[in-house]
């Protein structure tokens, strides 16, 4: 499906010259039998804010994991900023890297989940603290200073010696997105972040993010069923059905104009 | 009745050295029962199948063959293989492998049963497989873990009595003596049990407190006080009802709403 | 030379026969400690509150201390009165230890009943059965259901006890192996064989509990 000329209107519109941050190449993904992804290639370019879209169980939420390495891939190749992520070619085979490389490019990786996953065992200080420290080898003293910043940020600078079980569901996903942005990561991936939210609770955490797409140029890589919100900050969104990209474009198109049935469909039960 | 007393009174010294015996044994049984719980346990969760299968091997070894063989196997058969380990030691060794044992599983079920999110979310910071396990895993499946570790600490406790057989002059083998000197079995045995009993209870006593301790880090208050219980019975019971009115009111709902839209099918 | 394959074979069948009294103490001690295992669970549902009280603290009593002092209580207890001197140590034994038993198996019980949703209950009460009825009829075997595989496990975990009642010299599975050393100092062989012996019978059926676990699980 070519993309058509009309480009969005957007104020950063990410560069298509450079290194893709991320290219999935000949990706494929399966569970023991059923294969979810197959012959998948795409890439996304620096700064570029993707969001996939598709009904449940069309593999979009798969593709944010493999990224993540949180599932196994099982053929193909994923590079990140031109490197290979799991898996390199080495004399026309595939085989895999050492978990200590894949560890290294992964922290150029963060990600924010549906269930939010805050360390129940520690504050939301320590959460946030954890990894620019012990992974980063951060100062201790840096690395609370900037984490009182993206919690101040976030809107939750007082709540930064709680624990994650005295706050709101809205609070905690915050909480998870100041801990992503902890690692300043290249890339974001986004895991429907709302969708165990409260109906009240979606607009702090949607501003949080529409805050972070206008000041910041990380590459995000998106999944959410929030289509007003996939409009506002998308550069390209792209319809997955069956483990296959229907189609893709910019949001105007897709949403206004998609060529789908499928995509229509899908829209109109979704809008 | 008073002379009882009396002798109970002259006995006391020998009946601390028994006490004694029996508490350096659950003591350092307890302590090595948590250092092979924790490799074994975590060997079982371990994805590298040569540190799995070999666990899971050594557990079910200790689990399946009962405390007196491996008490006896250490007494009896270890010297003839040239190695000679006092009685004590024998004891400790045996309560350990075979409780440490036991302990394992509950060790891996407990990490188990921790979150998969957690992991997930500890993956996505990049923490090392190590670090992971230290700061994020282990404290979560700690206080899981507790409850059912009280129970096993208080078995070793029990099976502790099994070292008179081996020589050793512990707290039941005090008892025995109580009995010839006093004549009097009942009043002996009623004295000891009461002992076992108050050192059970300290365990259980101390066990809570850590299970307080660890859910407090967690941010929670302890699952399992009294009160909790019953509000988390009429809970689930509150629950269930509800859900089973639910479930009969969509089961009625579905029916409606299916019918109408059955028939205009070809939308 | 470590292991004698003639003193093995020697051992074997003295070890077996050993075995047969280990096997009588877990079967008739199960038997004891499911009957009285359920009576206590009942009783704790039923009686009034104070003794429900001294129920409770003897159950927790007999749970928390060691089945050998118990054992040991119990056969020289006996032996203090006239009429029992000739009890047999191993049925000593057998109650002893179904007794013991008896107080974890209440627990299982007591966790079955509550597992019964009490919309049984309601229906039972709301046809007007008798509440004697509504229990064995309706609650009981439901409870059972869940409770089996529970049981089981102690039976399991008994069997590996049965060792101790060498403390009032029953002539089981250890015993005979330990008998059988001293005479011959032939240790290695005989406490390997009986380690083996332990872990042949127990280690399936703890298999064959955790599957019937399952199949029970689901309805």
């Amino acid at each position: 499906m070519p993309p058509t000329e009309n480009t969005p209107a957007t104020s950063s519109t990410p560069s298509t010259s450079a290194t893709p941050a991320i290219e999935f190449k000949d990706v494929e993904k399966s569970f023991g039998k059923t294969t979810v992804l197959k012959d998948l290639n795409f890439s996304v370019a620096p700064g570029e804010r993707v969001t996939l879209i598709g009904p449940s169980g069309s593999g979009k939420t798969t593709i944010l994991r493999l990224v993540m390495t949180l599932e196994e891939l099982t053929g193909g190749y994923i590079f990140v900023d031109g490197k290979p992520l799991t898996h390199t070619e080495k004399n026309g085979k595939r085989v895999e890297l050492p978990s200590k490389t894949t560890r290294a490019m992964t922290t150029r990786i963060g990600m924010v989940f549906q269930q939010f996953n805050l360390f129940p065992n520690m504050t939301v200080l320590e959460n946030i603290i954890e990894a620019p420290i012990h992974v980063l080898g951060r100062s201790k003293s840096d690395a609370v200073a900037e984490a009182k910043s993206l919690l101040e940020k976030v809107g939750l600078a007082e709540k930064a010696d709680e624990h994650p079980s005295r706050l709101s569901g809205g609070q905690q996903q915050r909480v998870a997105i100041a801990r992503a942005l902890a690692m300043s990561p290249e890339i974001l991936l986004l895991d429907e972040v709302t969708s165990a939210l409260d109906p009240e609770l979606v607009g702090d955490v949607l501003g949080v993010l529409r805050d972070i797409a206008e000041t910041t140029d990380i590459t995000m890589l998106l999944v959410t069923h929030e289509m007003q919100f996939a409009r506002d900050v998308s550069h390209r969104v792209m319809m997955f059905d069956g483990g296959q990209v229907l189609e893709e474009g910019p949001p105007d198109q897709i949403f206004n104009n998609p060529q789908h049935e499928r995509t229509k469909s899908f829209l109109s039960s979704v809008l | 009745m008073t002379d009882n007393f009396t002798t109970l009174l002259n006995f006391l010294p020998q009946l601390w050295e028994g006490i004694q015996t029996t508490l350096i044994l659950t003591i350092a049984g307890s302590i090595g029962t948590i250092i092979i719980a924790v490799i074994l346990g975590l060997a079982m969760t371990s994805p590298h199948a040569w540190l799995r299968i070999p666990a899971r091997i050594i557990v079910e070894f200790f689990r399946g063959t009962s405390l007196l063989v491996q008490l006896f196997w250490l007494f009896y058969v270890l010297p003839l293989l040239g190695v000679d380990l006092d009685p004590l030691m024998c004891g400790i060794g045996a309560l350990a492998l075979n409780y440490g044992a036991y302990s394992a599983e509950v060790v891996r079920s407990s990490i188990k049963t921790v979150n998969p999110g957690q992991w997930e979310a500890a993956i996505a910071l990049s923490l090392s497989p190590t670090r992971r396990m230290i700061r994020v895993i282990f404290p979560q499946a700690w206080a899981l873990m507790i409850p059912s570790l009280a129970t096993l600490l208080i078995q070793l406790l029990k099976g502790t009595a099994v070292v008179f057989f081996i020589t050793l002059s512990d707290l039941t083998d005090k008892i025995q003596q109580l009995r010839q000197s006093t004549g009097d079995t009942v009043f002996a045995f009623t004295v000891g049990l009461v002992i076992y009993f108050v050192m059970a209870w300290l365990i259980q006593e101390l066990m809570n407190l850590l299970e307080r301790q660890a859910t407090r880090r967690l941010g929670r208050r302890r699952p399992n006080s009294r009160s909790d219980r019953r509000d988390a019975r009429r809970d689930a019971r509150e629950e269930l009802r509800l859900d089973r009115l639910k479930s009969r009111a969509a089961a009625n709902d579905g029916a409606s709403k299916l019918g109408p839209a059955g028939q205009g099918g070809g939308l | 030379m470590i292991w004698n394959w003639e003193f093995a074979a020697e051992a074997l069948p003295i070890l077996l026969r050993g075995f047969v009294n280990t096997l009588i103490a877990t079967v008739v001690g199960t038997i004891i400690a499911a009957i009285l295992g359920l009576l206590i669970a009942v009783a704790i549902r039923t009686l009034p509150r104070w003794i429900n009280w001294l129920v409770r603290l003897l159950v927790a009593f007999i749970r928390n201390t060691p089945l050998i002092v118990q054992l040991l209580f119990v056969y020289f207890a006996f032996s203090d009165i006239p009429g029992l001197v000739n009890i047999p140590a191993l049925a000593v034994g057998c109650i002893v230890i179904g007794i013991h038993y008896s107080t974890y198996m209440s627990e299982s019980y007591r966790a079955g009943i509550d597992s019964v949703p009490p919309g049984q209950h309601e229906a039972a009460t709301a046809l007007s059965l008798p509440p004697v009825r509504t229990f064995t009829a309706v609650v009981l075997p439901q409870a059972l259901r869940a409770t089996i595989p529970s049981l089981g496990n102690y039976a399991v975990a008994m069997f590996k006890d049965t060792p101790f009642l060498f403390a009032i010299s029953v002539v089981e599975l250890v015993t005979s192996a330990k008998q059988f050393g001293g005479s011959t100092f032939a240790y290695t062989e005989a406490f390997t064989l009986a380690g083996i012996i332990f872990l042949a019978a127990s280690y399936p059926t703890s298999l064959l509990i955790q599957r019937l676990d399952k199949r029970l699980a689901t309805y």
